[in-house]
């Protein structure tokens, strides 16, 4: 999962600080513990240097100044292009597809293009394995099995995830 | 009618590009009941569609509108150049005997007759002599390695030859598409395996086109493609990977 995209996902919906964009991650996306400050401003430094992101305004505060972030065209498309890739099927791949779906409902797009995009490349590699199955020995065969059932889970997980879309909207959107 | 063990077989790699099937803009009610909303197939010759999609979300109505065994109340289903949508009763009895083939997850054998005599039953409703649909039945039950159970009753048989010879039954016309609405769904991963991997191997040996339901994503893997389901409206995910 690459918590740059999922930053630049959260600065579409307006400008905001380094402080407010960890809370904001650690509201959504934090699952075992909260963001470090040092991983946030390291983050936004590489996204500044890449160009994905610009610093609207410098604001004087108590401490040292604060910059106000905001995303660029360029960071809107990496958004854009890391939303509509699938995944490489593999295990614990949840926390990147959780991700996605968060942000495609919180950036107002698709979420359920999202899912489909995973469900087609996920049975595109059970198909394979079937194949491979259907060719193979009884070893090759337990070894796609193994596979198989795991990509299942997936699956089965996204299909659920599908149908709970909606509910998932209004818990955001609360 | 074609009762031959035909080989029509179909790299699925490499489909003709005419379909052989083709249904648009499905809608289809029941009561106050949507059950298709906007359904849309395309099918080619020799293909194997996957249609899946949760509990509830119109698959198996489209598969019985592909079928022409419900009529949909708006769309148009093609089926080599006729609409179906516009055909008689008899007209689609016909298609349905001589040009589909049917599976379905439970409760299609009849208990009164032998395995080889259902095999052999849509033979005989087209009017091949007892004979010669017995011994072509008893080459499709081979084929579908269930031989062995050829003389005896589906009341003693397991579920999962019961389902091969439900197989073999479906296939026993060389159909064009057979129709399979959630035919593992009563069988163990095992057996559930068997089943999908004989009728799929056997229908492109044959070159059979499959309309395959099924909410297990194993069984879908089966097929060159497959098309989602959800409240009454097909999402096509591509296929051929």
């Amino acid at each position: 999962m690459s918590l740059g995209t999922t930053f630049l996902g959260l600065l579409e919906g307006h400008p905001q600080h380094g402080y407010d964009l960890k809370r904001a991650y650690d509201e959504h996306f934090a699952t075992k513990r909260p963001l470090a400050y040092g991983q946030v401003y390291a983050t936004l430094s590489r996204l500044l240097k890449n160009g994905l992101v610009e610093v609207e305004a410098i604001e004087p505060g108590a401490g040292p100044e604060r910059k106000r972030y905001t995303v660029t065209d360029a960071g809107i498309t990496d958004v854009e292009q890391w939303l509509t890739r699938p995944e490489n099927p593999e295990p614990y791949l949840q926390s990147a597809l959780y991700t996605k779906v968060i942000l495609a409902l919180l950036t107002g797009r698709p979420a359920e293009q999202v899912l489909d995009v995973q469900r087609a490349e996920h049975l595109r590699r059970m198909r394979e394995f079937t194949r491979r199955k259907s060719q193979g020995d009884l070893a090759e065969q337990l070894i796609c099995d193994h596979a198989l059932f795991h990509l299942e889970a997936d699956l089965r997980w996204l299909e659920l995830t599908a149908a709970r879309l909606n509910d998932l909207a209004g818990e955001l959107a609360s | 009618m074609r009762t031959g063990l035909t080989d029509r077989r179909t790299d699925p790699g490499r489909l003709p590009s005419e379909p052989l099937l083709t249904a648009s803009g499905l809608r289809r009610s029941f009561g106050r009941t949507s059950a298709l909303v906007d359904a849309s197939l395309s099918l080619h010759p020799g293909e194997i569609v996957a249609v899946m999609g949760p509990s509830g979300s119109g698959k198996s109505t489209l598969l019985h509108c592909l079928a022409g065994l419900v009529r949909p109340d708006e769309g148009r289903i093609d089926y080599a150049g006729t609409d179906l949508t516009q055909a008689s009763d008899t007209e689609l009895s016909t298609l349905r005997r001589t040009e589909f083939g049917f599976l379905f997850q439970f409760g299609q054998l009849v208990p009164e007759l032998t395995c080889v005599e259902n095999v052999a039953l849509p033979l005989r409703l087209g009017g091949t002599p007892r004979r010669r649909a017995e011994r072509t039945a008893l080459r499709w039950l081979e084929r579908l390695d269930v031989a062995d159970v050829a003389r005896k009753s589906p009341g003693t048989c397991s579920g999962g030859q019961n389902q091969r010879v439900a197989a073999a039954r479906a296939l026993v016309t060389s159909p064009r598409v057979v129709f399979a609405d959630e035919p593992t769904g009563a069988l163990d991963s095992l057996n559930g395996e068997r089943v999908i991997r004989m009728l799929t191997d056997t229908a492109r040996e044959n070159g059979a086109a499959v309309v395959l339901v099924t909410h297990e994503p194993r069984v879908a893997a089966y097929a060159d493609r497959e098309v989602v389901v959800r409240d009454g409206r097909t999402r096509d995910l591509g296929g051929l990977g």
